[in-house]
C-alpha cells in the first residue's frame, strides 16, 4: 500500500514539529526517515500511524484520505523503539493480542490463531520462547517480538520508531540486516526512523533526511550520500572538513579561512589527498599533528595553513608508501569538493 | 551490660551496646504505644467473660451499626476505585487545564480535619444548609441520616485509590495502550485487557486502605450522623456512645472487631506488598540472566 503525507504541519505548543511537510512512500519500499533527534521525524510516524493528528495536511493511503481516521482503523503495525510488549503476556500471548481482540465476526478460531502465531514464532527464530514474558528475554529477541506482533495483524504498512535504538551495537547490525531479509521476503511498504546514517543508508531503498521539522532531500542512499542537495544532508550523512570562502570565475574556489561571507564548502577526509610536494592545483598548505592508524583506515589529523584543524583518511597502503610523521609538513588537494551557497551547518 | 566484644567492622557501623541500645528504644516505643494498647482491648473486651463478648456484639444497636459500616464502606470503596481509577488515569495520561489543582482537590480530604469534612456536608445539605430548604420541600433527608453517612465517608477515602495509582501510571507511559489500540483494540479491550492488568497490584493496595479508612472513619461521620441509635451510628460511633455509658466491655467487644479488621488490613497489605515485590524481584533476576538461546 503507498503512504502519501502532504503539507503536513504539526505544533506542540509553540514547537513547529512539522512544517508543510510532503512525503511519497510507493508501495512495497523501505524508507528510514532519517534526522537529528528534534527533527520531527518520529512525529511524522505517529501521524502516518494515527498516533498523533496533523493541525493541517492530509495523509492518504492508496490515495484515498485517512487523516482523520484514528489508529485502529488504519491497520498498521508500529513497532516502538521500547518494545512496547504487554508485559503481563507471555511472548504467544502478546502476538496473539492482535488477532483476538478482533470483533466476533472476524475473530480466527483458536486454532488458526495458533497456527498464525507458531508461524511467526518460526520467522522470529523464537518458536522455543513462546511461553516466556517479555522480561525474560534479550532486547534483540522483545524486538523481533514486538515485529512478530505487529505482522501477525497483517497490517498495510509497517512503521517502526527507532527500532534498533536501544540494542548494542553487534545485535543492532545483526538486526537490522534481518529486518532489511524480512523485508525482501514480505514486500511490505515500511518506514523506519533513524537518527543513525549507516543504519539508514545500509537497510531502505530510500532516505529522507530531515532537519528542524522539514524534509531535506530524499533520494536512495546512494543519491543522498553522493549528491546531497543542501550543507545539511553532507554534514549528516557523513564526516566532513569544512572551508570558508568564494567562488572565483569558472568554480574555483578560493580559501579566505573564514574571512569572507560568501560560500562554503566542504570535503569529506577520504577526498583529501595528502602530498609531500607541492603540485601546482588547488592544494593548501598543512602540518601533521596526530595519526591513528588502528583500524582499515588512517585518520590523520592536521592543521591548515590558515590555523583550522584539518581531517584526512587514507588507506594503509597509501599511508605505508607515504611514510608520514608528526609535525611534518605537506600539501593537501582536494579531490572532490562541495560548495554550498547556504550558510554553515 | 557487657562491653562491646570487637569493634564494629564498617565505617557505618555502631557498637554493639548503640545497636541493642537502638533497637530496645523502638521495641519499648511499639510496645507502650501499639501492643500495649492492642493487647488492652482484647482483655477489656473479654473481661467478664466470653457470654458478655458475644453478647455484646449481638445487641440489635451492635447489629446495626456493624450493617451501616459494612453499607457505607460497601457504597464509598467502589465509587472511589471508580473515581481513583478514572482520576489517575485522566492526570497520569493526559494534559489538560487545571490538571495541578485536580491533584490537589484529591489530597483535599487528606489535608483538612475530618470534622471540617463532616461540617462542609451539614452546611450544604442541613436544614439551615445551602441545600436545605430545597430538600426539606422534597422531603428527602440526607445529614443526620444514611445517605450523610455514606457521602462523608466517600469524601474522607477519596484520595486512597488515585494517588496510590497516579505515579504507577506515570511510570508506565502509554506505549503499551498505543501499541494495544494500533493491532486494533478498542478503548475498552485495552483499559481491561492491558492497562488494568499492570495496575492490578496497586489497585488492590489502593482499595484496602480505603475499605480500612471506610470502616473506621469516626470525626466526619461523627458529625453528620445525628447518634440515632440503631439507625445512623457506624461500628465507631457505637463504640464512643457504649464508652460514655460506662458499657466498658461492651465498647472493648466492638472495638475489638475494628481492631481484628485493622490487623487483617495488615496481613492483606503485606501480602500484597510482598506478591508486588516478588514480581518485581523475579522480572529483575531474568534480566540479569544469559539473553541468547
Amino acid at each position: 500500500m503507498s503512504i502519501e503525507a502532504q503539507n503536513i504541519t504539526k505544533k506542540f505548543g509553540q514547537f513547529a514539529a512539522l512544517n508543510d511537510v510532503s512525503l511519497k512512500i510507493p508501495s512495497g519500499e523501505l524508507v528510514a526517515l532519517l534526522g537529528p533527534s528534534g527533527s520531527g521525524k518520529t512525529t511524522l510516524l505517529r501521524i502516518i500511524a494515527g498516533l498523533e493528528f496533523p493541525e493541517s495536511g492530509t495523509v492518504r493511503f492508496d490515495g484515498e484520505d485517512i487523516t482523520s481516521r484514528n489508529t485502529r482503523d488504519r491497520r498498521v503495525g508500529f513497532v516502538f523503539q521500547h518494545y512496547a510488549l504487554f508485559r503481563h503476556m507471555t511472548v504467544f500471548e502478546n502476538i496473539a493480542f492482535g488477532l483476538r481482540v478482533r470483533p466476533r465476526g472476524l475473530r480466527p478460531a483458536k486454532y488458526e490463531i495458533r497456527t498464525k502465531v507458531h508461524e511467526l514464532l518460526k520467522l522470529i527464530q523464537l518458536q522455543n520462547l513462546a511461553s516466556r514474558y517479555p522480561s525474560q528475554l534479550s532486547g534483540g529477541q522483545r524486538q523481533r517480538v514486538a515485529l512478530a506482533r505487529a505482522l501477525a495483524v497483517e497490517p498495510s504498512v509497517l512503521l517502526l520508531d527507532e527500532p534498533f535504538g536501544s540494542l548494542d551495537a553487534k545485535v543492532r547490525v545483526e538486526l537490522r540486516r534481518w529486518l532489511r531479509q524480512l523485508h525482501d521476503e514480505v514486500h511490505i511498504t515500511s518506514v523506519f526512523v533513524t537518527h543513525d546514517q549507516d543504519e539508514a543508508l545500509e537497510v531502505s531503498d530510500r532516505v529522507a533526511v530531515m532537519n528542524e521539522g522539514s524534509i531535506e532531500q530524499v533520494g536512495s542512499p546512494d543519491e543522498v550520500y553522493h549528491y546531497p542537495s543542501t550543507a545539511f544532508v553532507y554534514n549528516f550523512l557523513g564526516n566532513v572538513n569544512l572551508f570558508h570562502g568564494r567562488t572565483d570565475g569558472e568554480s574555483q574556489f578560493a580559501n579566505d579561512g573564514g574571512a569572507g561571507n560568501g560560500e562554503v564548502a566542504y570535503a569529506r577526509p577520504h577526498l583529501l589527498e595528502i602530498q609531500r610536494q607541492a603540485n601546482g592545483g588547488s592544494h593548501f598548505r598543512a602540518t601533521i599533528k596526530h595519526i591513528n592508524s588502528a583500524g582499515p583506515l588512517v585518520k590523520i589529523e592536521a592543521i591548515a595553513e590558515w590555523g583550522t584543524p584539518v581531517h584526512v583518511e587514507m588507506s594503509q597502503e597509501k599511508f605505508h608508501d607515504l611514510q608520514l610523521a608528526r609535525d611534518e609538513a605537506v600539501f593537501i588537494t582536494p579531490k572532490e569538493l562541495k560548495v554550498f551557497q547556504s550558510k554553515a551547518v | 551490660m557487657a562491653a562491646p566484644r570487637r569493634a564494629a567492622t564498617a565505617a557505618t557501623g555502631e557498637s554493639a551496646a548503640m545497636r541493642w541500645t537502638l533497637i530496645g528504644v523502638a521495641v519499648l516505643f511499639l510496645a507502650v504505644f501499639i501492643f500495649l494498647p492492642l493487647g488492652v482491648v482484647f482483655a477489656q473486651a473479654l473481661s467478664k467473660g466470653v457470654s458478655t463478648y458475644w453478647q455484646s456484639l449481638r445487641q440489635p444497636d451492635a447489629l446495626a451499626a456493624m450493617r451501616l459500616t459494612l453499607l457505607a464502606a460497601a457504597i464509598a470503596v467502589p465509587l472511589n476505585l471508580v473515581f481513583g481509577v478514572a482520576a489517575a488515569w485522566a492526570i497520569a495520561k493526559f494534559d489538560f487545564v487545571g490538571k495541578s489543582l485536580l491533584i490537589t482537590l484529591i489530597d483535599l480530604p487528606f489535608s483538612v480535619s475530618p470534622v471540617v469534612s463532616g461540617l462542609i456536608y451539614v452546611l450544604i445539605f442541613g436544614l439551615q444548609g445551602l441545600m436545605g430548604p430545597w430538600l426539606a420541600r422534597h422531603d428527602i433527608q440526607i445529614i443526620f441520616a444514611v445517605p450523610g453517612i455514606i457521602l462523608a465517608t466517600i469524601f474522607v477515602t477519596l484520595p486512597f485509590v488515585a494517588r496510590e495509582l497516579i505515579p504507577l501510571l506515570q511510570a508506565q507511559g502509554q506505549e503499551e495502550e498505543e501499541a494495544a489500540l494500533a493491532l486494533g483494540a478498542s478503548g475498552w479491550q485495552t483499559f481491561f485487557r492491558v492497562s488494568l492488568p499492570n495496575i492490578k497490584w496497586g489497585l488492590l493496595y489502593g482499595v484496602i486502605l480505603c475499605n480500612a479508612r471506610a470502616m473506621g472513619e469516626f470525626g466526619a461521620v461523627s458529625v453528620v450522623s445525628g447518634h440515632i441509635r440503631g439507625r445512623t451510628n457506624t461500628m465507631p460511633l457505637h463504640i464512643e456512645i457504649l464508652y460514655n455509658e460506662y458499657q466498658f466491655s461492651a465498647a472493648f467487644a466492638v472495638a475489638s472487631l475494628l481492631a481484628l479488621l485493622a490487623l487483617a488490613t495488615l496481613v492483606m497489605k503485606t501480602l500484597v506488598e510482598w506478591r508486588a515485590r516478588r514480581l518485581l524481584a523475579e522480572s529483575a533476576r531474568w534480566d540479569g540472566e544469559e539473553k541468547t538461546v
